[in-house]
């Protein structure tokens, strides 16, 4: 089995982020990293982000770092990543790309302990720069200009310190002297040697200065001292003439001011009045804002909350460091410092130099503005694909987000639109076209017959016009004169199409005809065709350049089919194609995209050309909208570059398509807590899904804490009436969004969870159940017990009091079983089960619940009060984390031991392992594909496929025994029998769902995947060798000619943790049309195709999957 | 040191040692090993993002503190070193 890989959304979770003028000039730009997509985003005049160029760069972008050399107007992009090299990159406006500036190789591929990547800092003069990893290494690039203006860089120079663990790296301020890099280390050499523990209590995290002599060439470590134990971040402070220079040290619980030969100037970050006492305050990311006359700090605290500090100095002295609550905001990977969100900051609450906890409350947002927001599915937990409201096509719901960011997203293929402009319209019209025309205004002399209303009217030939009536046609020539067709007895003509040279039209009993301009401009008719029943709606494809006419005609008909008809002399009328939709459709319009050749990307685009189709559900081909389209046609002017235009009812919308490079369009459903599986009941169109989340408190716990908390907040007020403000009033009556501020901490051991039943029409939630006593749901499934007496009831696997750390631990395991009442919206207890271990997988079997308890797989009957145990098998490695089954095999996912494959047999009653895995797996998603093979994903961002040879597969088949002989000889125990790995691919991201769909109607079957990052994406089984041969060409030509951006080698990448087999990887054969244009050239040529060829089998291949 | 003495294996060894942090030699102890693992898979889940996106997933935490836990788990990633036998 060969696949194609294909991402069909990219990571929308981001890890890091710059900010500067990448394309040079005053424009502020944005460069963030998605894991492995480098995207250039630009806030436009209205604040919205938009996205420039998205790059994927086939490799793990750990860090990134913008620097401008003195007197630049532009900023470079320093890359840090896990190729071992160091990158820089500088964006081309012209060309839309980044460009590769330099490349340089310091150590081994992959992210490990030493190898730098994971840190960098810059000069803030741009002078140098400094790449550090975890431990030990950190190398130093000094950058320079050639006479040219270009930009130069060094050899690296090391300033290594072994047995080092390195915190956080960052440039200090000092103005033109020599480049000071700083960072927070801690030396592990004595506490390894120290059985009795004391070098390890002692062991101290430094800080050290690191100076680059750019006379000497070398790094030297200038000054190093002790600092706080909690340290983690480095945030530069302005120096030269703009500050005092020296660094902010965010620690746990607080913020330090050092300079070398300053004393520490120490301030406490103010906590939560509501945190637990166990929970410190970290600092998680923090921007820096600078002025002319003035600069202040940003930091987040891992909780959301955004502090600003300043630092009151006098000179190079800093006396005193203060810390203002700002605001709260969900919390950020990176924080980019944009002049344009910046407001007054208010005082809250302040400190000065104390250790004592300072408190404080959140509040609404009253510096920060939210400008533009850019919404994430990251990550998501769980989806499943099915086509519940029964459209056009299948819908995608996944369980997105986290605490209460938490929501089910119901995903469609197809683009987002957001509406520009709605009129209504003096009566019903009855369609609108478009026509070449900058205003409208009413003409009398047209020539045109305006005692019957008109079917269509357009420009025809050179420039004569023509109107369609129900009666007939009316040609009107330049000169005015004016030939009429009319229809043959009383038939009437229903629908119309045309392009410029070509009219087609549908007469009511279904007859079609079509005519042609000839080289007189005469209207002629050509070709009769007698269709099945009425024409729903027809269209024409305009006239491609430089042709006579356009081949195709599409033809709705009322039996819920379209047609593609030919309109070439040869084949005329023939039919070219069917497909069949879910409703008639309304309207059909074919929209060409125009070739380009060497275009702004200097890529060649060859002419397309789209069918839209509206149906009388409301769907528009690709585009669902939600109400019914009658008519549209799209659209084009000044303040929309792209629109669609279209009647519905008496009201005329204009629409534009949002994000066009993005492939599906999102209903979000709010949930409670993080969620952590559903289940889809088909026929009752509902989803039930579980919620659980740990260190949380439940919802009324929740609301009483509000409640107190404000009341307690009022009193504060009216006792002090200095710390009275005008915003409490308001912050009292109005509740602060949980969705920004987030949920109060609780202590690690307490859970909270929620059942839910959901419907996802009404998007109203028919009932949910919070668990109580500390228990939290785990797993899910529905069942039919084989007595079925109450129908399909629903178990659920939970745990109570489950504790990760120190070591995993639980109070006790449940199976709760529920049954549906009130046509399922409601769940009823029907008893719950005590068992021994959390479990974590359940599936029905055979009319009886199978569940994966720990490393226990049992097969469990309804009783009355409790379930039965029937049958189990107690040999799993370690935890049992899915259960798929087909007809009598059962297929275990081990948490860190891949697949195992059982039996069972009725007659002895016995579930015995005849199969595993030879490769340890640390399984996150599983998906059974057929009878032998089974789809995985790993925690490292591997997807992988195993299989049973057949051989073995029809062996145990046609045994008597089932194999239960040679299961008894099984070795190291082991099973007696292997699967084997037929397919494996680096994602590069963690996997966490798997599932088998087709995406469109009539497209190929292919495995969606869903990630922790909120990406999704498919393999699609390809079903001819010679396509194999050929993507595997085309792959194999992309990585020569076309290796990745940040250094890393494709296929190694591919194969970080295992070699890539039998996969070829999507993403990098559509690079192709990123190329140069003499490149693509020498790739077809290789391949015995042209560029357009290529370009057609990627969009082929595309269209298979969505 | 003689100029033959660089070839050899044992120096090349030391070498490969000095260089790469976790390299083992023959002496190596059971404690010794798991320290390098450990210290190995740590740095491992904070050079990759999803991988720290995914621990925060399961514990609550955010990613920043997720990391910072990790880098504080390799001071002594396997707890403390066993007694020395010759002690």
């Amino acid at each position: 089995m060969y696949l194609y890989s294909l991402t069909l959304q990219q990571a929308t979770g981001i890890l890091c982020a710059i900010n500067g003028s990448f394309s040079g000039g005053k424009l502020q730009e944005i460069v963030v990293a998605r894991g492995k997509v480098l995207d250039l985003l630009r806030p436009d005049d209205n604040g919205k982000l938009q996205s420039l160029l998205s790059v994927e760069i086939f490799g793990a972008i750990r860090s990134l770092a913008q620097f401008r050399l003195t007197g630049a107007q532009k900023d470079y992009i320093v890359v840090g990543s896990d190729s071992g090299r160091i990158v820089i990159l500088e964006y081309n406006k012209e060309k839309n790309t980044f460009e590769k500036i330099h490349q340089e190789t310091f150590g081994k591929s992959g992210c490990r302990r030493i190898v730098p990547g994971q840190y960098l800092a810059v000069d803030p003069k741009g002078r140098a720069v400094m790449v550090g990893a975890c431990e030990k290494q950190k190398l130093v690039y000094v950058l320079n200009r050639d006479t040219a203006a270009r930009l130069t860089i060094s050899s690296p120079l090391e300033a290594h310190k072994s047995h080092t663990i390195v915190y956080s790296i960052c440039g200090v301020d000092c103005g033109f002297d020599n480049p000071i890099f700083a960072a927070i280390e801690l030396d592990y050499s004595e506490a390894d040697q120290d059985p009795t523990g004391q070098a390890a209590n002692e062991a101290q995290k430094h800080l050290t200065f690191y100076e680059l002599d750019l006379g000497l060439n070398h790094v030297s470590r200038k000054w190093s001292e002790q600092v706080d134990n909690g340290a983690n971040l480095l945030v530069t402070v302005p120096g030269g003439g703009d500050g005092p220079s020296g660094v902010l040290v965010c620690a746990e619980n607080f913020v330090i001011y050092k300079n070398q030969g300053h004393p520490d100037v120490r301030a406490v970050i103010p906590r939560r009045e509501d945190l637990p006492a166990e929970r410190g305050v970290l600092i998680v990311s923090a921007a820096m804002h600078k002025q002319k006359t003035m600069f202040f700090f940003l930091l987040q605290t891992e909780y959301g909350d955004i502090f600003r500090v300043t630092l009151d100095h006098d000179n190079e002295r800093v006396k005193e460091l203060k810390i203002k609550y700002f605001d709260t905001i969900p919390v950020t990977s990176s924080l980019c410092d944009d002049p344009d969100v910046e407001a007054s900051s208010a005082t809250l609450m302040e400190t000065e130099e104390g250790f004592q906890p300072v408190f404080f409350q959140p509040r609404k947002l009253k510096n920060l503005v939210r400008i533009d927001q850019v919404e994430s599915l990251m990550p998501i937990m769980d989806m499943k694909v099915s086509n519940l409201f029964e459209e056009e096509t299948p819908q995608i719901f996944s369980l997105c987000g986290r605490g209460p960011r938490s929501s089910l997203r119901i995903l469609r293929p197809g683009l987002a639109i957001s509406e520009m402009a709605v009129s209504q319209l003096p009566g019903v019209p009855s369609a609108v076209w478009t026509v070449k025309k900058n205003t409208v205004e009413e003409v009398s002399d047209s020539g045109f017959l305006d005692t019957t209303p008109s079917l269509a009217v357009s420009l025809i030939g050179d420039d004569s016009l023509m109107q369609v009536h129900p009666s007939g046609i009316r040609h009107i020539r330049e000169d005015g004169r004016i030939n009429e067709w009319r229809t043959p007895g009383k038939r009437t003509i229903v629908k119309v199409g045309s392009n410029r040279l070509q009219v087609v039209i549908a007469l009511s009993g279904g007859e079609l005809i079509y005519f042609e301009v000839d080289m007189t401009g005469q209207l002629m008719e050509v070709e009769k065709h007698e269709m099945s029943g009425d024409v729903a709606c027809l269209d024409i494809a305009p006239v491609p350049e430089g042709r006579q006419r356009s081949r195709f005609l599409a033809v709705g008909s009322y039996d819920n089919t379209i047609r593609i008809l030919s309109l070439d002399p040869d084949d005329c009328m023939q039919i070219l194609s069917l497909q069949s939709v879910s409703s008639p459709p309304e309207s059909l319009l074919f929209l060409e995209v125009q070739a380009s050749i060497g275009g702004e990307d200097g890529a060649d685009h060859p002419a397309s050309l789209f069918l839209n189709a509206g149906l009388q559900n409301g769907v528009l081909f690709r585009t669902v909208v939600d109400m019914t389209l009658e008519y549209a046609a799209s659209f084009s002017s000044d303040q929309c570059a792209e629109g669609v235009v279209a009647v519905a009812g008496d009201a005329l919308r204009v629409f534009t398509i949002e994000r066009l490079g993005e492939s599906f369009n999102e209903t979000a459903i709010p949930l409670r807590y993080t969620p952590r599986k559903f289940v889809i009941q088909p026929k009752r169109k509902l989803l039930v899904t579980i919620e659980s989340d740990q260190g949380a408190f439940t919802a009324e716990e929740r609301e009483a804490a509000k409640k107190e908390s404000f009341e307690a907040a009022g009193m504060g007020e009216n006792g002090n009436t200095d710390q009275v403000e005008n915003g409490d009033d308001e912050e009292s009556t109005d509740p602060l969004s949980d969705e920004q501020y987030g949920y109060p901490k609780a202590e690690s051991g307490k859970w909270v969870s929620c059942i839910r039943v959901l419907d996802p029409r009404t998007t109203q939630t028919t009932c949910l159940l919070e668990l109580q006593d500390n228990e939290a749901a785990f797993s899910m499934c529905t069942v039919n017990f084989h007595d079925k007496e109450y129908g399909t009831l629903l178990a659920v696997g939970t745990a109570k009091g489950l504790q990760f750390w120190p070591k995993r631990s639980f109070e006790a395991g449940f199976i709760h079983i529920y049954r549906f009442k009130e046509e399922g919206k409601v769940l009823e207890l029907l008893h719950k089960t005590q068992v021994e271990g959390v479990p974590l997988a359940l599936c029905q079997f055979q009319g009886r619940l199978l569940a994966g308890i720990g490393s226990i797989l049992r097969l469990y009957d309804l009783g009355k009060r409790r379930l039965l145990r029937k049958c189990e098998n107690k040999l799993f490695p370690n935890s049992i984390t899915s259960i798929q089954t087909y007809r009598d095999r059962i297929y275990v996912g081990d948490m860190q031991e891949s697949f195992h494959y059982c039996k069972y047999r009725r007659d002895e009653n016995q579930l015995y392992i005849f199969a595993d895995d030879t490769v340890p797996r640390w399984l996150t998603a599983a998906h059974h594909v057929d009878f032998d093979t089974m789809a995985g994903a790993d925690k490292f961002g591997n997807v992988y496929f195993v299989r049973l040879p057949q051989d073995v597969s029809d062996e145990i088949e046609e045994d008597p025994t089932g194999g239960k002989i040679k299961w008894e000889q099984g070795k190291l125990n082991g099973a007696p029998n292997k699967v084997e790995e037929i397919v494996q691919f680096h994602v590069g991201d963690v996997v966490t769902c798997l599932n088998k769909a087709s995406l469109i109607p009539g497209g190929g079957e292919c495995i969606i995947y869903g990630t922790v990052m909120g990406s999704l994406g498919a393999f699609l089984p390809f079903t001819s060798r010679d396509d194999v041969d050929f993507f595997s060409h085309l792959e194999m030509h992309m990585r020569q000619e076309h290796p990745p951006l940040c250094g890393r080698d494709h296929m190694a990448y591919r194969s970080s943790y295992f070699p890539v087999k039998d996969v070829i990887d999507g993403d990098l054969c559509e690079q192709f049309p990123t190329l140069p244009m003499d490149m693509q050239r020498k790739i077809a040529d290789e391949l015995d195709r042209t560029p357009g060829e290529i370009l057609k089998k990627l969009e082929e291949i595309r269209n298979k999957i969505i | 040191m003689q100029a033959s003495d660089r070839f050899n294996i044992n120096s090349q060894l030391e070498h490969l040692q000095a260089k790469y942090v976790g390299t083992g030699h023959a002496d190596l102890t059971r404690f010794e090993w798991a320290v390098n693992i450990h210290r190995d898979s740590y740095a491992s889940y904070v050079g990759h993002y999803p991988m720290l996106a995914y621990f925060a997933v399961a514990e609550n935490e955010s990613i920043g503190r997720e990391r910072y836990n990790f880098m504080q788990k390799m001071l002594l990633p396997c707890g403390l070193p066993p007694e020395r036998e010759d002690d």
